[in-house]
């Protein structure tokens, strides 16, 4: 039997709009992954506690908040502390081209913004996953 | 991380052992072995395991994470198995109890962990049992097990747990009525939330008159509460009761007979669990496929030395 993925889509950040995040995870369900959801507002520490507790192998995060810069390395690193580097972020949302490239230096694998279509989302995802098996 | 540094991370109780060391024995790992047996059995009998079901929205994660709090201010240390159905479908999941209880995330003595049920056939019981067996390992004194009661499942939580609550809300009528028939039956505590709406007051009559039958009829115990989980309003009580329960399960020894009964039923469906892939693997190979799928059945068996040709 082959394993099972694991993912958390979470949502850090004040701003409370979390229709992208359900349907990704949504989408991500009828793909055959098991997605925990954490809900709005959550702090990049309860984040990565959860996908800890979870052992998740790829956490999402959605930012429309602007904060992204801040928030998503900041999940990364709370991961790094908990031992769980292995862990992959990808984050998704309102994110400039030009903050692409310190995100993806500051640990996240892949970042979304609008254009992306769900199949290179739930894509990125699979092969977040993939690579963690190995 | 190897699995000599999760059995040791499981007794420092530490977050990530305790996350891989479920994992393990969800996947059946090859680990899962020594794992399994390097957990202590006395922490495991000492663990209250308390089943949370109930119909869908009926407030079991709400409630949950009120329990937590109330166990919490009482310095225990508490575990929360979630489980949801898998997707028939795709065999995904979609899990979002966590989503009430994460005021608790960064509380080192909350370990929360949800799981889907896999289409097992069995439901639930081993992966989860383990999972539990695993948190009380670690020092977990209380574990809720949150499911939605809404068929097999349910079931084998009551199976598997010490006590079993069962979340009911007004204006979930018709389910309430076709639940009073199964599950209402094998519940030590009938929870009435939601005991702010509407109906609440009918719903406790109702109850108090089932659990009336019952200890008539059957002279068993059943304790009916009222709560208010979006603010709180009862968990003291509800955990009392869980708290004298408990006492009274282990004077009468029914807590000892009810731990027997759920290794039975869980060795079982273990049993039944790790035998399926090969049997799937026969079927995928018989390449004509014709005749009756019980004498079929037997074949497989018979192939595998299970059982003995009968002409
Ligand atoms: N008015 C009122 N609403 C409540 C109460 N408890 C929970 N709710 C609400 O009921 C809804 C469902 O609550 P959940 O805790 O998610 O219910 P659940 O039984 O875990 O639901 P599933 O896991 O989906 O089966 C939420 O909107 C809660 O805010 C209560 O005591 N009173
Ligand atoms: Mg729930």
């Amino acid at each position: 039997m082959s394993k099972k993925y694991r993912v958390l889509i979470g949502k850090p950040g004040l701003d409370g709009h979390d229709r992208g995040a359900k349907v990704i995870a949504q989408a991500l369900r009828d793909k055959g992954f098991e997605v925990i959801y954490t809900g709005i507002r959550r702090s990049p520490a309860e984040i990565a506690a959860a996908a800890v507790q979870e052992d998740v192998d790829v956490v999402g995060l959605s930012s429309l908040s602007g904060a992204h810069l801040r928030l998503f390395p900041a999940v990364v690193e709370e991961l790094a502390k908990a031992d769980a580097h292995d862990i992959a972020v990808v984050g998704g949302g309102v994110i400039p081209t030009e903050d692409i490239a310190t995100l993806k230096a500051a640990g996240i694998r892949e970042i979304f913004t609008p254009g992306a279509t769900l199949e290179e989302v739930i894509g990125a995802f699979q092969s977040a996953c993939e690579e963690r098996e190995k | 991380m190897n699995i000599a540094t999760i059995i040791e991370g499981l007794s420092r109780r530490d977050p990530r052992a305790i996350g891989r060391a479920i994992s393990i024995v969800e996947n059946h790992d090859p680990d899962a072995h020594a794992l399994l047996d390097s957990l202590d059995p006395a922490k495991i009998e000492a663990c209250l395991v308390v089943g949370i079901t109930g119909p869908p929205g009926a407030g079991k994660s709400t409630l949950t994470a009120q329990l937590i709090k109330e166990y919490r201010r009482h310095e225990v240390r508490v575990g929360i198995v979630a489980v949801d159905p898998s997707s028939p479908l795709s065999g995904g999941a979609l899990l979002g109890d966590r989503v009430r209880m994460m005021n608790h995330a960064l509380d080192p003595d909350v370990v929360i962990r949800s799981m889907a049920t896999r289409g097992r056939l069995g439901g639930v019981c081993g992966s989860a049992g383990a999972a539990v067996r695993i948190m009380a390992h670690s020092a977990c004194q209380v574990v809720l097990i949150e499911t939605v009661g809404v068929g097999q499942s349910e079931m084998d939580i009551v199976r598997m747990a010490d006590l079993t609550a069962m979340v009911l809300a007004p204006g979930l009528g018709d389910d309430i009525q076709a639940m009073k028939a199964g599950l209402l039956e094998v519940a030590d505590v009938l929870v009435v939330n939601k005991a702010d709406l509407r109906g609440a007051d009918a719903l406790l009559l109702d109850m108090e008159s089932v659990a009336q039958q019952r200890q008539d009829r059957q002279g068993r115990t059943t304790r009916v509460c009222a709560t208010i989980a979006s603010k709180g309003d009862g968990v003291a009580e509800l955990v009392q009761i869980f708290n004298d329960m408990n006492e009274m399960f282990q004077k009468s020894g029914e807590k000892a007979q009810r731990r027997l009964q759920a290794r039975r039923y869980e060795v079982i469906d273990w049993a039944v669990e790790l035998i399926r892939p090969r049997i799937a693997d026969s079927v995928a190979d018989k390449a004509a496929f014709n005749g009756d799928p019980m004498l079929l059945a037997q074949d497989i068996l018979v192939g595998m030395g299970l059982q003995t040709k009968k002409d």
